[in-house]
């Protein structure tokens, strides 16, 4: 059977974070602790961080929903821990315009989440993808205040 | 009647999507509109496009009779004793809003009961919410049976003395259960209290009789039942809408204005502040000529062969949890549904590629969800155009949607 049409949005890389999600769980430690949700959907997601002087040194999620949503959410925490908060938030940035299927910076390594470009053929599943993201920088913003 | 010729009337479910002949089965979100509806908008754009109640000119007195006489269809419709209980708002939510605002926060006291069910779509549950909060009220809660339906018992049990209004929504969104508005209009007189129904599944579907129900409320909205978006009807028997209050002030629902006090204009006008939905009235008296030249006779025959197709066809794909009652005499209109292992939204999506559209998350039901014990649900839904192949594609789109997630990785 020709799945052509659905392969462009579920790449295997997806499916692999999906059954196999990374960072799942929620941190003792953290510092930062984010509820989110897509209202239209239910799907939802905790994060939580735990940033140290301007570094995320570690981060987990957990949560429900479709495939592209919990998959964001793995890659997303594995491509941010480790990272500094300004190029966590930049990667953020980076994420928005190539979900929307507009022009992105690729100087900075992406990991896996190319994977995703994808979705920008399936407007119906960009707030899918970019839960996760808007949790990230929902949490890092408000360590700022 | 044969559903091609039916189809006919429906230009839009005649085209491709994603590649596919397509397959509309959201009814339930929002039915498709014929073209007698279509063509009723458009003439009266074209031809007597005027404000009603107004000028005393022409297409004024033309454009005042097509709306005052879609008040008449809607009367016949639903069976109001008079035109006085027939309201035009803009939906379903609006007008259970107009009662929560214009009735529930006048006359409830604190100590006073809302009751309600757990199966009931957010516009039927937040303004109950709402209202018991500014008024002090209590908000209580019909339990269901598990197969999702009310059991009298519990009916009878849940309303007391206490209770003021009962709000309940005639057909479910997602579990499609047919709730016995009538039995539960009876325990809730008996306690002295008001009935309110949610028909926006209903009104689609099966005839209504306000007043065979008792009900004393009954709010359903255009666009489900082949009319236009934008258009709904609150109806209330009269004496309960005379004691109600307005929620918009402004022109055309005003008597006499002074400087400092106003008086309303007679029934139902006096909740009619602005200009009016006049093209939506219009396209709605359309819808229910459709639906009568086609039958409700036929229109429930066919939903009926389509649910039990339908049930036959996506029992036998594995893993596949169907919600609500199995007892296809007990339901309507949809079927909501649960693949193992595969989100709904992704259900939905694969199916879209098939070219086949259903709803796919809440339903705007999230208490009933947390009930069902899941986040989302897939939904189903039918109306008079749909056809046993519409059934056959879905059946196979999810087979499809099941292997792809299961063997393509």
């Amino acid at each position: 059977m020709p799945f052509n049409n659905l392969e462009t949005l579920y790449r295997q890389v997806i499916m692999d974070h999906y059954k196999k999600p990374r960072n799942k769980g929620v941190l003792d430690d953290g510092n930062v602790t984010i509820d989110m949700n897509n209202p239209t959907c239910g799907d939802r997601i905790r994060l939580t961080m735990k940033e140290e002087d301007g570094k995320i040194v570690d981060v987990k999620f957990e949560g429900e929903g479709c495939s592209i949503s919990m998959a964001s959410a793995s890659m997303m925490t594995s491509l941010i821990k480790g990272k500094d908060k300004e190029t966590a938030l930049k990667l953020a940035q980076i994420f928005s315009e190539m979900i929307q299927g507009k022009e992105y910076d690729t100087s900075l390594d992406l990991g896996d989440i190319e994977a995703l470009s994808g979705v920008s053929k399936f407007p119906a599943r960009i707030k899918c993808a970019t839960l996760a993201w808007k949790a990230m920088e929902k949490g890092l913003y408000s360590r700022d205040n | 009647m044969d559903v091609r010729k039916i189809r006919e009337q429906f230009p839009i479910l005649n085209q491709e999507v994603n590649g596919h002949p397509l397959v509309y089965l959201d009814s339930a979100a929002t039915s498709q509109k014929p073209l007698s509806v279509l063509k009723a908008l458009d003439s009266y754009y074209t031809g007597y496009n005027s404000n009603v109640h107004r000028g005393v000119h022409t297409l004024g007195t033309k454009a005042t009779d097509a709306y005052e006489a879609a008040r008449e269809k809607v009367r016949q419709f639903i069976n109001a004793k008079s035109t006085e209980e027939v309201v035009f708002t803009r939906g379903t939510t609006t007008s259970l809003n107009m009662i929560a605002y214009g009735y529930a926060r006048v006359f409830l006291k604190p100590g006073d009961e809302i009751v309600i069910s757990i199966m009931e779509h957010h516009s039927n549950l937040i303004p109950w919410q709402q209202a018991a909060k500014a008024t002090g009220a209590t908000l209580k809660y019909f339990p269901l049976q598990s197969d999702g339906t009310l059991s009298m018992d519990d009916v009878k049990n849940t309303i007391t003395d206490k209770t003021k209004i009962v709000a309940i929504t005639h057909v479910s969104n997602v579990l499609g259960t047919i709730n016995p508005i009538k039995d539960i209009a009876r325990v809730a007189h008996e306690k002295g209290a008001i009935v309110v129904v949610d028909g926006a599944q209903a009104a689609p579907h099966f005839p209504v009789d306000v007043q065979d129900l008792n009900c004393d409320f009954y709010a359903l909205s255009g666009h489900k039942m082949l009319g236009p978006t934008g258009i709904g009807v609150l109806y209330g028997k009269k004496e309960l809408l005379e004691k109600m209050e307005p929620v918009e002030f402004g022109g055309e629902m005003i008597d006499f204005v002074e400087l400092y006090d106003s008086t309303w204009k007679e029934l139902p006008w006096k909740f009619e502040a602005g200009t009016p939905i006049i093209a939506g009235a219009i396209g709605l008296a359309e819808a229910i000529d459709f639906l009568h030249s086609v039958g409700f006779d036929y229109i429930q025959k066919h939903e009926q062969e389509l649910m039990a197709y339908a049930f036959e066809k996506l029992e036998k794909i594995d893993g596949l949890t169907i919600y609500g009652p199995k007892d296809l005499t007990k339901r309507s209109g949809v079927i909501t549904f649960n693949l193992d292992g595969v989100h709904p939204h992704d259900v939905a999506t694969v199916l879209d590629t098939e070219g086949i559209a259903i709803r796919a998350g809440h339903h705007c039901a999230q208490p009933l969800m947390k009930w069902l014990k899941v986040t989302a649900t897939a939904r189903a839904s039918f109306h008079v155009y749909n056809t046993m192949e519409d059934i056959d594609r879905l059946a196979e789109g999810l087979v499809k949607s099941k292997e792809f997630f299961t063997h393509a990785f």
